[in-house]
């Protein structure tokens, strides 16, 4: 069934709407993660001009959150605290980043903008979680114990501290603001949620005990991806709602699905299959800027100034 | 005596008066909907004429449909660092967003390049670029044309039009499913040995309706408000389609 996406312009089959929603919202159960990183690529390939693409993403992302957030809310395993020091590190992030879309749009650039962020993030993030999770594999193999983490680091020797109680941190409001900053411009130029970033960096930076890591990255993404969403909307006019719902729809019934098989799934197993995942995805991505493209000219709306 | 030549002498030089383009189109008006994909237009007519049928050099039609033509840029990339960016850019003043040529005839036998020239009737003539100071805008030009051929947005339709006995003539036209919005135009050219006779025109509108016109105006006109709606409608739907599921599951 043939479906006219009002804002893209464009006519796309439904299904084919439906079922890449559910495909992405299945591995975002299955691993917890937002699944934008996948989703906003494969919209590029069906043909979806990017910048709907990247202003519909954001907004399918309130939507996949939403319910896991509330979730979260009632288990108490979200430091309010700290999703709110995140939220306003990310708020200018994303404020930030659709000056910038919207600078390389006008430019030509946008596309390469976002390829190399993809690249960038998802090479350096899949590579550590591969190597990561290989180790941590090897260990419960050998039986011994996973190493503790360092408990204090450059993190601690910065100013303006603040008391984090969910956390039990007692931490400077800088590295929280820098981290959340960062996926606010990720957020905006990506289409993503940012959680494949914020996630490793509220472990691995700050320190945050992984009970709370997930339910506060959420309260986050929902808030950035929101102001995101609004942002495109009156700036580009780039949010499809027709389009968004669809992949909302898939993509809800999907992770509920990918829930139960990670269920059943061993957390460090898990976590290779996510970083093959990321690292497929990355490479698929740099090859597209590296191999001579099969067609050099491509057409852009609009007088370039 | 003399008023008679002069008569005939008028009427050898102003043949097009002689014959006339009468056309219809099986609809003016397209309408995209949340189901559009795409339209096929049947596009008709005759020669009307008060003289008898001439048989050579040979009645040939031809018919432009044309959509709103708005700037676009068109872009190249080059290798730089080892990664394929876009570097040149070449600025198109205007170009149609559709536009099909079709043809009883083969292009040589339809029409002159004087006549082409002045009508601006194939696409490289359509598309307007002035100002380009990029050596080598035709190969933009052509990608243009190229990249929009491939998405059936430019058609070249030869020998597509049926003409029979030099009278009655129809062709059909297929509008993809990607169509934007605004007024289209028909045009017919009637021609005799490249040279054209006398021409027509008849407009289409397409205009988006329902569901999807409301969205797109509303986006447009009031963004914060259809910010906050889509926002609303996708929370709303997550949280629905997972309350369904256990629902379901209990």
């Amino acid at each position: 069934m043939q479906i006219y996406l009002p804002i893209a312009e464009v006519s796309v089959n439904a299904f084919l709407l439906l079922g890449l929603g559910g495909m992405v919202g299945v591995l975002s159960g299955m691993f917890g993660v937002g699944g934008g990183f996948l989703l906003t690529p494969l919209l590029f390939f069906i043909g979806i001009p990017p910048a709907v693409a990247v202003a519909t993403g954001a907004n399918q992302i309130v939507a996949a959150s939403f319910s896991g957030v509330l979730a979260h809310l009632k288990r108490r395993t979200v430091d309010l605290r700290m999703g709110g020091v995140l939220l306003v590190g990310g708020l200018a992030g994303a404020l930030l980043g659709v000056q910038v879309f919207n600078l390389l749009r006008a430019r030509g650039q946008v596309d390469l903008l976002v390829q190399l962020s993809y690249v960038l993030f998802l090479g350096v993030i899949g590579a550590l979680m591969f190597v990561e999770s290989l180790n941590a594999i090897r260990k419960t193999r050998a039986g011994r114990a996973a190493p503790t983490r360092r408990k204090h680091g450059w993190v601690h020797a910065m100013p303006f501290k603040m008391q984090f109680r969910a956390s039990r941190l007692y931490i400077s409001v800088i590295p929280p603001l820098m981290v959340g900053f960062l996926v606010g411009i990720l957020a905006a130029v990506m289409g993503v949620g940012g959680g494949f970033v914020m996630v490793p960096a509220m472990i691995y930076i700050l320190h945050m005990p992984t009970k709370v890591v997930i339910g506060t990255s959420l309260f986050q993404i929902i808030f950035v991806t929101a102001f995101t969403t609004i942002l495109h909307a009156t700036t580009n006019y780039t949010v499809d709602i027709v389009l968004a719902l669809l992949l909302i729809v898939g993509g809800v019934l999907g992770a509920q699905i990918g829930t139960q098989i990670g269920a059943k799934m061993k957390a460090e197993q898990l976590r290779v299959l996510l970083a093959l995942l990321v690292l497929l995805v990355c490479g698929k991505l740099a090859l597209d800027l590296l191999l001579e493209p099969s067609e050099l000219y491509s057409l852009g709306t609009g007088k370039a100034h | 005596m003399r008023a008679a030549l002069l008569s005939l002498l008028l009427l050898a030089a102003l043949p097009a008066r002689a014959e006339e383009v009468v056309a219809g189109l099986s609809q003016s008006r397209i309408q995209i909907s949340t189901n559009f994909d795409g339209s096929e237009i049947l596009i008709f007519g005759a020669v009307k004429r008060e003289t008898q049928i001439v048989e050579d050099p040979a009645l040939q039609v031809l018919i432009t449909v044309s959509g709103p033509s708005e700037p676009l840029t068109v872009r190249r990339k080059e290798r730089r660092f080892g990664i394929w960016v876009n570097t040149d850019t070449v600025e198109v003043d205007a170009a149609p967003s559709f536009y099909s040529v079709s043809t009883s005839g083969t292009w040589s036998e339809t029409i002159k390049d004087v006549e082409d020239l002045r009508h601006r009737i194939s696409i490289h003539r359509a598309i307007r670029s002035v100002g380009a100071t990029i050596s080598g805008t035709n190969d933009f030009t052509e990608a243009l044309i190229r990249l929009r051929m491939r998405e059936t947005l430019y058609q070249t339709n030869i020998g597509a039009v049926t003409f029979d006995e030099d009278t009655l003539f129809s062709t059909s036209i297929q509008l993809p499913a990607n169509l934007h919005e605004g007024r289209y135009v028909a045009r017919f050219y009637l021609t005799r040995g490249g040279f054209i006779v006398d021409t027509h025109t008849a407009a289409i509108e397409v205009h988006k309706v329902g569901l999807e016109r409301w969205l797109f105006h509303l986006s447009r006109e009031q963004p914060l408000i259809y910010g906050l709606m889509s926002l609303t409608i996708a929370i709303f739907a997550g949280w629905a389609a997972s309350a369904a599921f256990r629902v379901f599951r209990s």
